[in-house]
Formats: structure tokens, sequence, C-alpha cells
């Protein structure tokens, strides 16, 4: 299959470093200032190295890159909220052009799925957007195969940065500061930590669940946030004591609840994952409980979820 | 010493030898079973059955464990204190039906803002009692500290108790940490 890749970030990076070895072309390459378009394949090593000189892949204008010749549009330029652009537009030009699209971006998904849904629908063009959740986890095509109106809640950790600094204070006793500075040493949080640490991005991933789930109608505003900024180790120390553990939950239900908050649950349980992992539980009409856990972030991990998606393209 | 395990008292009655259930949460420790069960003879019950439902954890993470025991009203009283001591918190006796516990855990300025009134507030709420409280200060943040609160509740009655735990909460500027309750 013929991609273009828009965004030349993490997961833009490594989708197209690995889309040969999936038996796929890049075609078309772009960032924000510029961009790569080669029908017989760019040349992605060269584009890549091209932007660490200079600061871009390319020296063609970016929106060359979607009235490029392509199957499937990958859309990993950076998250935004509100109107989700300029995301929402490139997924809006590709599908009509009845071209597939993925999305590893989450702002059209989670602010805009009704909009996305209507374009979709009169496109010979598919949407899918696996790697919006989770990142590597295959939750969105778990949901798929059980069959939304069979999933009655979905729950878990969905925000790699926060569980981080939740976890690493608890088994340490360190402050929120400190493991901040050190998350963000890491790689593990941004230098502006507000999008993780705050929520949005956990609640982000609830609102595109709870429109996979309710069948559309939800959007960020819709989703009940608490995040874990400055969050006090005393009650990691009193909640520890009883064999709890504290972890940012996103919780989504078929009747409708979406919310994102600092939870206690048992030290034990499957939702106490560590370190930067994710969990997700679907709790299904006919097969009990479902545990799905991995890397919920990174560029190879989630460029495996952005391949997948383009892998059930017709 | 913290109290690690919790149980509920079904069918008390005032006939002389009676058959009582006793519902007890346990940790996954050896031992454990034991050790709660040990008052039972020594305050001259007769223990009946015991089932066991491991593999099975309680919203808390621990393992239900229904106990049949005969004795005389007397006899119970004196197992449901002997456990009492043995750290044991006796969630449901008598007339009281405590059939559900909920752990919350509150932070902020807990002192300044009158813990004691804090603590009464939710307790007049009709329906929830301390069962287990602890309090963590922290060095130099400004008098911030947490506080972990058990309260028994009755049966159904868990939102209504959240609610109020909330409600106090955002009155006073604490940051409440609830439980994950699980939508099953």
């Amino acid at each position: 299959m013929r991609l273009a890749v828009l965004g030349a970030g993490a997961v833009g990076r490594a989708t197209a470093n690995l889309a040969a070895e999936y038996g796929h072309t890049v075609t078309a390459l772009a960032d924000s200032s510029g961009a790569v378009v080669d029908p017989d394949g760019v040349n992605v090593a060269a584009a890549l190295a091209h932007k660490d000189d200079t600061g871009t892949v390319g020296d063609a204008d970016p929106a060359d890159a979607l009235t490029a010749e392509y199957d499937a549009l990958v859309e990993a330029t950076p998250t935004t909220l509100g109107d989700a652009q300029p995301g929402f537009d490139h997924v809006r030009a590709a599908l009509e052009l009845d071209r597939h699209v993925v999305l590893a971006n989450k702002g059209p998904v989670a602010e805009r799925y009704d909009d996305l849904r209507e374009l979709a629908a009169r496109s010979a063009g598919e949407l899918r957007f696996e790697a919006t959740v989770a990142g590597a986890i295959p939750v969105l095509a778990t949901v798929e195969g059980v069959g939304a109106e069979r999933v009655n809640a979905v729950r878990g950790v969905l925000n790699g940065t926060a569980n981080f600094v939740l976890s690493r204070m608890s088994a340490d006793g360190l402050g929120y500061e400190h493991v901040l500075a050190e998350a963000q040493d890491l790689g593990v949080a941004e230098a502006d930590p507000s999008f993780d640490v705050d929520g949005t991005d956990a609640a982000l991933k609830c609102a595109i669940l709870a429109n996979v789930l309710n069948d559309g109608g939800y959007a960020l505003a819709d989703v009940d946030v608490e995040g874990i900024a400055d969050f006090p180790g005393s009650a990691l120390e009193v909640a520890a004591e009883d064999g709890q553990a504290v972890r940012l939950i996103g919780e989504v239900t078929a009747d409708g609840v979406a919310r994102v908050g600092p939870r206690l649950v048992p030290a034990n349980d499957a939702l106490a994952v560590s370190g930067t992992e994710n969990i997700v539980q679907l709790d299904t009409s006919h097969a009990g409980r479902l545990n799905l856990s991995g890397a919920g972030a990174g560029g190879p991990e989630t460029a495996t979820a952005v391949l997948a998606d383009v892998g059930r393209l017709d | 010493m913290a109290a690690d395990a919790c149980i509920g008292v079904v069918g008390v009655s005032d006939a002389e030898t009676q058959a009582h259930t006793i519902r007890l949460e346990l940790v996954d420790e050896p031992g454990e079973l034991l050790r709660a069960l040990a008052p039972i003879a020594d305050n001259g019950g007769n223990l009946l059955s015991v089932f066991h439902e491991r593999g099975h954890l309680t919203p808390r993470g621990h393992i239900p464990v229904e106990v049949d025991l005969e004795s005389t009203p007397a006899q119970f009283d004196d197992i449901i204190n002997a456990l009492r001591e043995n750290g044991v918190n006796v969630t449901q006796a008598g007339s009281e039906r405590y059939g559900e516990e909920v752990t919350v855990v509150l932070s902020g300025h807990l002192i300044d803002t009158d813990l004691s009134d804090t603590l009464s507030r939710l307790e007049s709420c009709a329906s929830a009692t301390l069962a287990d409280f602890s309090l963590s200060s922290e060095e130099g943040t400004g008098k911030r500290s947490s506080a972990r609160l058990r309260l028994a509740v009755e049966s159904g009655s868990v939102e209504e108790t959240l609610a109020t735990v909330r409600e106090v909460a955002d009155e006073k500027d604490l940051r409440v940490v609830e439980p994950f309750v699980g939508v099953a």
C-alpha cells in the first residue's frame, strides 16, 4: 500500500521507517514546514536525515503531500484540541479524495468524532484510529472484534507519564516535583507536562472510547477530569498502609459515564501497573473481563498500531 | 497496627444457642484464616462451616470468607470482642447492619480545616460510621497532610456516602481520592 505520512515526530518517523518492513511504500512524508513526495517511494532515511540537519524533511510544500499519489494517509501530526486543526482538515482532504485515513492524532477523533464519521460515510475511503488509544495495545481492534454493543465498560491506566509519576512516588517515597523532574530527564515527561499530569491526554482517550462505545456524541468537554498535578506523597503513604495504590484511572461505560481521576485500587490489582505501562480492561457481555496491557506510548510502539490499522484496510 | 481484616455478621438472635453467619475479608497471607477463626473456639463457639472463596477477591482486594457457627448470644458477643481485640474490624453486629465498606483518602490542610468537624460530618451522614483512620503529615509542604478513612456503610449507600465526602471536601478545599469501583 502507498502511504502519505503527515507528521515527522516520534510516531511519524517510526511509521515511515517501518513501512517497508510491512510491505508498504511511503510516497509522501511531510512535517509542518516541508515535504518530500515521490510516487516511486520516498527515501525515508535521507528525508529524516535532512530533517535532523535542517529541521524539515524536504523542500516541497507540506500541502503537496495531501494531493500526492497514496492509498492511505497516516495522520500523525501533534494532537490539538477544540477544532482539532490542522489534523481535521488533513483527514477531510484525504477522505474527499476517497483515500483511506489512519490516525495517530487524537484530536480529530476525540473532539470531532461525529464530523469525522460524516466525512467517512461520504467517502470510499476507510477511517481507522487504533493508535489514538493506549499506543501499541490493540484496544479498538478488540472492541471491534467483541462488538462495541457487547462492551459494557472500558477502564484503565491510559497515560504512562502520570502512571510513572504515581508509581515512582509511591515506590520510593519521593515528592511530586522530584519525580516529575526525573521523568523529564528520562524523556518520560514533556518539558510542559500539563497535558499528561492534568489528565487531558487520558481524557481524550476516554472521549474516543466513549464515542466508540456509544456511537458518537462525545468530546473532551464531556469527560469529567481530575489530574495528578502536585499529588501529595502523604496520600500515597496512607493508601499503601492499607494495601492500596493510587492510579490515574479513565473509565467509560455504555451507559454514558466518561471520567478520569486518581483512584484507590488494591496494590496487587491488575490495574495497578507500574512505570510507564498502560492497561485497559474491557467488561464484555459474554466473555467477562479482558485485560490488555503493554506500552501505551513511544514511536515504534505506536507505529505498530498505525501499521496494524493499515493492514486492516481493504 | 492497622486492622487487616474486617467482618460482617448476619443472623444474630436472642435464642440460647443459635447459628450465626459471619463474613470476613482476609488478607492473602499464611495463617490469616487460622488467626481469624481462633477466637470462635476460644470463646465456646461451635464452628459449623467455613466457605473460603479463594480466587475471588472483594473490591478491596481481599479474600472473602463465610463462617457459620453456633453460640449463645453472650458467647457471640465475646467472639466479636475477641476478633476486635485481634485487630479485626467488626463492620456489622447486633442490629447494626453495615454491609459494605468504602475507603477514601483526603488530602490538604486537614488540621487547619478542622479534622474532627470533617469526620463528624461524614459520620452524621446517616449511613456511615468510621471503621478505621490513619493520618500522615508532610514536612515542608505547608502543613499538608493526608488521611485514610475506612467507612462502614449500609448496603447500597456507597455512592451516597461518596457524595457526602465530595461535598465536605469541596467546601474545605481538600483533595479526595476515591476508591475505584468497577462497574459490573
